[in-house]
């Protein structure tokens, strides 16, 4: 137990962490964003039906948290593949604040420009 | 599953991982740049469709995110809900199936259809 909440406090833990419910959370969103996407299928007026359900604060928020949650799932499965292929290296260990700081980056374009 | 099953199902995850890696890269780039200014589809539509590269692209994206999102959440389900064993691999055998079509649909219906 002791060892348990010990593996908790690492950082590591909560790199995990985030890598594994961000990919939930993404793998969740995807059908919805696809069947989103297929009403164009129906014509301009159908897409913009949906587009314009869309277009309201809370909505505008859950995307930019989808989006970011798409750069923190990039960022840490990028340091995964680096921890994994390449050979170990001490600066490994400075991944994790670079993978933190390629996703607030993004979730900083992302805010600006929607 | 067999190890020798399991090991190319994790060689899979990081290869569609590579993969996506780099196709993300870019779908971040189109979202910042494509919400500027805000959504129409008679926008969206006139930029998209007729683009035989980026209906490419976004083929690759998809089947590549088909493959990866059910390898994911298979070793969730098994780690966390205790789900393993035929079932689970039926379920996620169908969940990649239903990603990779609904996936494709919704590239048809933004880059393909006329």
């Amino acid at each position: 137990m002791t060892r348990q909440l010990r593996a908790r406090g690492h950082p590591a833990w909560w790199a995990f962490l985030v890598h594994r419910l961000s990919g939930i959370a993404l793998a969740l969103f995807l059908p919805v964003h696809f069947w989103a996407l297929g009403t164009a299928l129906g014509g301009e007026a159908a897409l913009d039906a949906f587009l314009a359900w869309t277009d309201r604060p809370l909505v505008k928020f859950a995307e930019w948290g989808l989006v970011v949650l798409l750069a923190a799932h990039l960022a840490g499965g990028l340091r995964l593949l680096a921890l994994e292929f390449l050979p170990w290296r001490d600066w490994q260990k400075g991944l994790l604040a670079l993978a933190a700081g390629a996703t607030l980056a993004v979730g900083l374009a992302v805010a600006l420009a929607l | 599953m067999s190890a020798r099953g399991e090991a190319r199902l994790w060689l899979a995850q990081r290869a569609s991982g590579a993969v996506l890696a780099l196709c993300v890269v870019v779908h971040l780039a189109v979202i910042v740049y494509a919400v500027r200014g805000g959504l129409s589809a008679a926008e969206i539509l006139g930029r998209t469709r007729g683009s035989v590269g980026w209906l490419a692209f976004y083929s690759v994206f998809v089947l590549a995110a088909a493959v990866h999102a059910p390898i994911g959440l298979r070793a969730i389900l098994a780690e966390w809900l205790g789900w393993r064993g035929r079932g689970a691999t039926m379920a996620v055998h169908l969940l990649a199936l239903a990603l990779a079509l609904l996936g494709l649909r919704a590239a048809w219906a933004v880059f393909g259809a006329p």
